[in-house]
């Protein structure tokens, strides 16, 4: 028992009636790409960036890879066909003065979506790096990371001030060749983060990013990188808002992760993008490639996510276990409602010996939305003695939602093991009355059990992050019940 | 305290309450017995608000304002209690999480401020000893898990945190041991005061030579056909429920 799993509540409860509060447009004087994209648009964003001449062969290389494709169509998703010639690729609030490290009216906007862009404010512990649109607005905290060696700033940056050691990973884990929205955001990413802990070091605290799409008519390509040498610890948090329009916006972006030996990695989201109103009108199409390779030796990569937000979701935060004796772990809970979609899950593949996998997803499905979950376990024939245990779990809050299940298993060898437990319920009529009769209203009490299905989920995130997605999903939740 | 005139209720379109009549005082216990389907369990759930049920007539007030008209919620807040006779297990979901969102609701209904993290904890340790529940046990999921007799500890832990005017346990004997119940029905009487009432709804007499009742009602089809002191339920376990349906189903043998 402690005293913030109680606040947590009180919090849950000051905010179940809450609609999307995150829908305001902020004020800020941007500078935006005119629409379209071709070679002359990728080009600018690398001339607008000041780039080096790679870094514009590999966005040149992957735009002609990306003319080649076509989007997708696998996913349990009903998507209207987008028309990327009709999107801004780069969008940048332009500072007001030069005299301040931060616009103002940014620094408003930040202060408002509760990320603390003070140094003073952040006392939480947590170094934040802001992006909002194109372009990374602040990042705290880096000098004294700096002190420890640990790089954490915009990819941006990074790229002009450690060319080395970008130039190393980038597309090293999702090549621009991995699918067409990896190509197309590695032709026109913006910014990002990059994150870089030496090795030997376990950094003191959490590093986050928080992602805001602001400007209209624009897409969002942002891209992280984060390289974790041998021995070394970070846990990453992620968080991303959008303000209410009636348009769709996309947003598609790459995560990268390198772990090395016996180093660890955990990475937190909680989505909650513009889910779009309670007609399916407008939201993010959240269209995202996220994965690591555990390359050192029993190198460690754990994904938790919750997923609120975004009228669409097709996102897989996968591990690559190349490392003997590596460990990937994914944790998921993603809640859908009205008109949402999500297809969503993750993708284990064992290649390093006595590789070892957890996988935890919990989909919850409300109103007329559809949630799926697609996993992929695979063995191969030389990793012997390999173990996932994967747990795929479903709850349904009402008749018009769809929930589905996914999973491909390959097994190459007889030494390994491989679990999977799958259960679909729909939320019990009899949980909701014994609450009620406990003078416990039918919507708080709903919250109550999906926050208690969710929990195995939550309780892998850091407490900050905890409160908040608690919050979340229990306010997602509002007049869902039917 | 409790007022139930001519009380019908259907499931699924089938009545199963078809006219009840009951008065409950302060300071009373009623024991409410009948054989299997006689109706006794509707009861306590068409009281409590189980919106499974339908009431199609009759009233039934609760210190004189009107229950039927209430939210389930609204009538535990002024201070109606059903231990079930099947808890529920909500996993995930600690009793501590539960016990302070249920008591701080009904504190918000009743005009007071939330209780704050160490009177709560306070609370609970003291309410707990009351079913000799231990710590573990309250740190747990809601009856996730729990034993039959823990189950049953816990309904009377709760009754004993929300401190209701009018308890009414259904079939709270069922599946325990005779240890359990020792335990169980001692809680109810550390509970009972002369501002509440019990409604213990029972199949066997056992439970009430621990529960002592004022009076004892026989259900049967749907109706109460018989009351009585606590001598009734004495009869009835010596003799069985045959001899009440022969009198109802053919009063015309009466003797």
């Amino acid at each position: 028992m402690n005293e913030l799993h109680n606040d947590s509540n009180r919090i849950i409860n000051d905010a179940a009636h809450e609609e999307y509060k995150y829908g305001f447009v902020t004020d800020v004087d941007t500078t935006i790409l005119e629409k379209g994209l071709n070679e002359e648009v990728v080009r600018k964003i690398s001339a607008l960036k000041g780039e080096p001449e790679w870094l514009l062969e590999f966005r040149l290389k992957a735009y002609e890879h990306w003319k080649t494709l076509t989007p997708p169509q696998w996913g349990h998703l009903d998507m209207p066909e987008i028309d990327f010639q009709d999107i801004s690729y780069y969008a940048a609030p332009r500072k007001k003065s030069e005299a301040t490290d931060i616009d103002p009216e940014m620094k408003r906007t930040f202060d408002k979506l509760g990320v603390p862009l003070e140094e003073r404010m952040a006392l939480s512990g947590m170094a934040v790096d802001a992006i909002m649109d194109s372009v990374s607005v602040h990042t705290s905290y880096k000098e004294r990371l700096a002190e420890l060696g640990v790089i954490f700033c915009p990819i941006s940056e990074a790229v002009r001030d450690y060319p080395d050691l970008v130039r190393k990973h980038l597309g090293s884990v999702v090549p621009y060749t991995d699918n067409f929205y990896a190509a197309l955001n590695s032709a026109v990413f913006s910014d990002g983060s990059f994150v870089y802990i030496p090795k030997g070091v376990r950094c003191p605290m959490e590093l986050s990013s928080y992602f805001r799409i602001n400007a209209a008519q624009t897409g969002q390509f942002e891209r992280t990188l984060i390289v974790a040498d041998d021995d070394s610890y970070v846990s990453y948090l992620e968080g991303c808002t959008a303000p209410m329009r009636d348009e769709n916006q996309l947003h598609a972006a790459i995560v990268e992760i390198v772990v090395e030996d016996r180093a660890e990695v955990k990475y937190s989201t909680v989505q909650n993008w513009y889910p779009g109103d309670k007609n399916g009108k407008g939201g993010i199409y959240n269209l995202v490639t996220k994965r690591g390779l555990c390359r050192g030796i029993s190198s460690k990569l754990s994904w938790t996510q919750v997923e609120t937000g975004s009228a669409i979701t097709w996102k897989y935060p996968s591990c690559i276990l190349r490392g003997d004796n590596s460990v990937g772990e994914f944790y998921s809970v993603a809640l859908t409602r009205n008109y949402q979609q999500a297809d969503t899950g993750t993708k284990m593949i064992h290649i390093g010996k006595n590789t070892r996998s957890t996988i935890v997803s919990k989909g919850i499905s409300a109103g007329h939305s559809q949630n799926s979950y697609r996993g992929m376990v695979k063995v191969v024939p030389k990793a012997t003695g390999c173990r996932n245990y994967t747990q795929c779990d479903s709850l349904l809050l009402s008749d018009t939602s769809g929930a589905h299940t996914f999973p491909v298993i390959e097994v190459g060898n007889d030494s390994s093991v491989v679990e999977h437990e799958a259960t679909t319920s729909k939320i019990n009529e009899e949980q909701i009355f014994y609450c009620n009769q406990r003078g416990i209203s039918t919507e708080d009490a709903v919250g109550l059990i999906v926050n208690g299905y969710a929990k195995e989920v939550m309780s892998k995130l850091p407490m900050e992050f905890a409160v908040e997605a608690q919050r979340l999903l229990s306010v997602s939740l509002e007049g869902s019940v039917g | 305290m409790l007022e139930i005139r001519d009380l019908h209720a259907t499931i699924e379109g089938k009545e199963i309450l078809r006219g009840i009549d009951l008065t409950v005082k302060a300071g009373e216990v009623h024991a409410i017995m009948g054989p299997n389907g006689s109706g006794k369990s509707t009861l306590s759930a068409v009281l409590a608000g189980n919106p499974a049920y339908t009431v199609t007539g009759g009233s039934a007030t609760l210190c004189g304002k009107d229950l039927l008209a209430m939210s389930p919620e609204n009538r535990a807040h002024e201070g109606l209690f059903l231990s079930f006779q099947y808890p529920v297990e909500i996993p995930g979901v600690s009793m501590v999480n539960f016990m302070r969102t249920a008591l701080n609701e009904k504190r918000k209904y009743h005009g007071l401020e939330p209780l704050s993290a160490s009177d709560f904890l306070k609370l609970m340790r003291e309410k707990r000893a009351v079913v000799q529940m231990d710590n573990k046990l309250a740190s747990r999921a809601v009856n996730e898990g729990f034993s039959g007799g823990e189950k049953k500890k816990n309904e009377i832990f709760q009754m004993a945190m929300l401190e209701p005017r009018l308890s009414i346990l259904d079939e709270t004997d069922s599946g325990l041991d005779i240890d359990a119940l020792r335990v169980v029905a001692g809680g109810v009487n550390a509970l009972k005061t002369r501002e509440n009432a019990t409604i213990v709804i029972t199949h066997y007499q056992r439970l009430l030579d621990y529960i002592k009742p004022d009076h004892v009602h026989v259900l049967y089809k749907g109706r109460i056909v018989m009351s009585g002191g606590p001598e009734l339920a004495l009869e009835l376990e010596e003799k069985g429920y045959d001899w009440i349906k022969e009198i109802v189903d053919n009063p015309e043998n009466k003797q």
